[in-house]
């Protein structure tokens, strides 16, 4: 099985760890996998702004670095669900739909594709998950409380299997962070405000981590952490289903 | 009706400025989500429901021109006089000609967003006719001279000692007295004068039924009711997209509409018009407003099955902490920044963009309609258009450049973190909104791009 690693260009600029943890996991997990060096970004934040035409660039580099695999995988549920429902080069469309059908997210990979039920990972903390909207509504990561249906989360599910690790109750499970790729920026005030909420709620709850599957959404809670002077911490979900044993 | 109103985003910071309350607004509103919850998940069925009401809608928006015929042919067998406007101006004309025929200077009016959207209340006001809006938190707003704040709980801005000023003001009740109760016995005194000595009423319609050309006004006071029956003129306002094609559609919607919207099993009052009593008129008046524009443009089409709940607004984070004002138009919230485009692209292109997407609406809407994705569509539009702010756009043209280069992208990248490293004082800075509130990411020395090729290759 050969797995691409797609790492979306923020990861590769500012948390390359994020990309280790990703890529050791995977290998630890016994998958062949490259990183196609040349790839940028998938296109979302000018997409998502209402420059979805300015994006064939952007594809064109995409189906040229990921067209051969048999799995693309990338941990950022919001870049892989921008993939999934927009990545359309045109002469190249199967091209494109091979990958917008074979690309998934970490956790789901390795619950849906690899049926990881054991992990060599030890991470000693009170931890609350952060369910970025784009993975969960978008890619259906967890049940949404909004609907009424059975209770699952994958990321859950993964880090129920991590040594040590507890996981905080949140009083509101699902409730957006308030990233929103450029409203972070255009609608500042409303932002910060849904961050410092989302923060709360886990901070009430005892967490020491906030972890999640969206970096993005995580770079916007650490940064409103860090400001605050908080000791509370922030980790994507890949680090700490790849942190040692010891 | 001239007037340069300022974005969403900046009526958002100043709704900003005073967080407590802006905490006080977002807890009142996630507790009315929370009920909605509460009684959806009392009905093992509540998806089936969803998607029976959203394929009913669906077939209604496929064939609206024959039921909006059946339905006047059948309201007219009923005695009704069936009026058609065209636009908001068609619509406040045809009222303002049934008031003068009448002559009359002050009517009751009840449960109708309709005519908030056409300005209907100002456009009488300049002729010599005050309306007054009977159900509480319409009459509410309407004493502190506001537009509605949500469409269902019109005065859900206003804490409880506000109103209590605005009554000892304008209602005489004693000063400093905030109590819920007696306000309410208050303002229904008052009120019972109004509904008396009113000979015509105005109400909106929840549902009309095509099959039997009766309406559904559904309140939780009963005020349509009141006004209604003791009016010699009942003039029900509705947009074209409120038909439903049978009677026994209602229940499905009916079901629906009241614990979406308060988490309530059903309105306390659900009222059938059909036939105007002995001596009364009955006037229906049908107003497109832009709806069958919405209803050609196959993408936002469905933005019209909307039965104007309100359970996006109460679940929409951005809206819970940017109040209903912040949206500059008669229907706020995720389901509001769908409409307004279509109505003025170029007045509204701001509201398409007040959203993170995050899709809590489109899975609380109780007639599954797309609305994170008509966001996403409008901005595409918006954009198209030349309606987005000249920055944004060069900046998403550098973007564009930048990322379809590999190369470039690498050097951009580099000399970016290294930059950040080097002159923090550069990005932290009070120019950039990121670092307002929040620290910037600490620039590592090298990508991951970097470290696979001195580590894998
Ligand atoms: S869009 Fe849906 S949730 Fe929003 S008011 Fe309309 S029916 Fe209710």
């Amino acid at each position: 099985m050969k797995v691409g690693l797609f790492i979306p260009c923020y990861i590769d600029q500012f948390y390359p760890q994020v990309g280790i943890a990703t890529l050791s996991l995977l290998e630890k997990l016994g998958c062949e996998v490259v990183y196609p060096q040349g790839q940028t970004c998938c296109g979302q934040p000018m997409a998502n702004s209402g420059f979805e035409h300015l994006t064939s660039g952007c594809n064109t580099l995409f189906v040229d670095h990921f067209q051969d695999f048999d799995y693309i995988v990338g941990p950022s549920g919001s870049c892989v669900l921008h993939i999934k429902d927009h990545l359309h080069v045109h002469g190249r469309e199967d091209k494109a739909t091979h990958i917008r059908q074979r690309i998934y997210e970490l956790s789901e990979f390795l619950t849906d594709v690899l049926k990881v039920e054991h992990l060599q990972a030890r991470f000693p903390h009170r931890v609350g998950i952060h369910q970025s909207c784009h993975g969960q509504r978008g890619l259906g990561i967890s049940q949404m409380s909004e609907l009424v249906a059975a209770p699952f989360s994958k990321p859950q599910q993964l880090l129920k299997m991590v040594e040590g690790l507890e996981l905080v109750e949140l009083k509101r499970t699902d409730e957006c962070c308030g990233f929103g790729g450029t409203f972070c920026v255009f609608e500042e005030a409303v932002s910060v405000k849904m961050g410092k909420d989302r923060i709360a709620d886990h901070v009430n709850n005892g967490a020491e981590y906030i972890t999640g599957n969206d970096v993005s959404c995580l770079m916007h809670l650490e940064g409103i952490l860090k400001r605050q002077q908080s000791n509370v911490k922030v980790l994507h979900i890949a680090e700490i289903l790849n942190a040692s044993i010891n | 009706m001239e007037h340069k109103h300022q974005e969403h985003a900046a009526l958002a910071d100043t709704f900003n400025a005073n967080e407590p309350r802006v905490n006080w607004h977002d807890e009142t509103l996630w507790w009315v989500r929370q009920k909605r919850d509460r009684m959806a998940w009392s009905l093992p069925e509540w998806e089936e429901l969803r998607e029976a009401a959203s394929r009913i809608k669906h077939n209604v928006l496929g064939n609206l021109h024959d039921y909006l015929l059946e339905f006047e042919k059948n309201a007219v067998a009923n005695g009704a006089v069936v009026h058609w406007a065209a636009d908001a101006a068609e619509h406040n004309k045809i009222v303002l000609q049934l008031l003068q025929e009448q002559g009359v200077k002050r009517m009751v009016k009840s449960k109708s967003m309709l005519t908030e959207e056409c300005h209907l209340n100002p456009y009488l006001a300049e002729h010599g006719i005050e309306v007054v809006d009977t159900d509480l938190g319409e009459r509410i707003v309407q004493l502190a001279k506001e537009p509605p704040s949500h469409i269902v709980l019109p005065c859900i801005h206003k804490k409880k000692e506000e109103i209590g000023e605005l009554f000892h003001e304008h209602l005489g009740t004693p000063a400093g007295n905030a109590d819920p109760k007696f306000l309410t016995a208050a303002a229904r005194q008052h009120l019972r004068k109004e509904f008396i000595q009113s000979r015509v009423a105005i109400t909106g319609v929840n549902f009309a039924v095509a099959e039997t050309g009766e309406m559904v006004v559904c309140t939780n006071e009963g005020n349509a009711d009141m006004g209604a029956h003791l009016a010699d003129v009942h003039i029900a306002c509705m947009g074209l997209e409120k038909i439903i094609p049978q009677r026994k559609h209602l229940g499905v919607f009916l079901r629906l509409l009241a614990r979406s919207a308060t988490g309530q099993p059903i309105t306390t009052y659900s009222s059938h018009f059909r036939k105007p009593k002995a001596g009364q008129q009955l006037h229906i008046v049908l107003v497109d407003n832009g709806r069958s524009r919405q209803l050609g443009r196959e993408d936002f089409r469905n933005s019209l099955k909307c039965i104007r709940c309100g359970a996006c607004m109460n679940t929409c984070p951005v809206y819970r902490r940017s109040g209903g004002h912040s949206y500059h138009n008669a229907i706020a919230g995720p389901i509001g920044s769908i409409l307004a485009p279509n109505l003025d692209m170029k007045e509204y292109a701001d509201l398409p963009f007040a959203s993170t997407l995050c899709g809590s609406c489109s899975n609380v809407c109780p007639v599954k309609i797309d609305i994170h994705q008509q966001l996403y569509k409008w901005r595409q539009v918006i954009t198209k258009e030349g309606y987005t702010g000249k920055t944004k756009a060069a900046g998403m043209h550098a973007m564009n450049i930048v990322l379809s280069k590999p190369g470039l992208y690498k050097t951009a990248g580099g000399v970016g973190r290294w930059v950040m490293r080097t002159f923090p004082a550069v990005v932290n800075n009070g120019m950039n909104p990121w670092y307002k509130q929040r620290e910037m990411p600490a620039p590592p020395k090298d990508s991951f791009a970097d470290w696979y090729k001195k580590n894998r290759k």
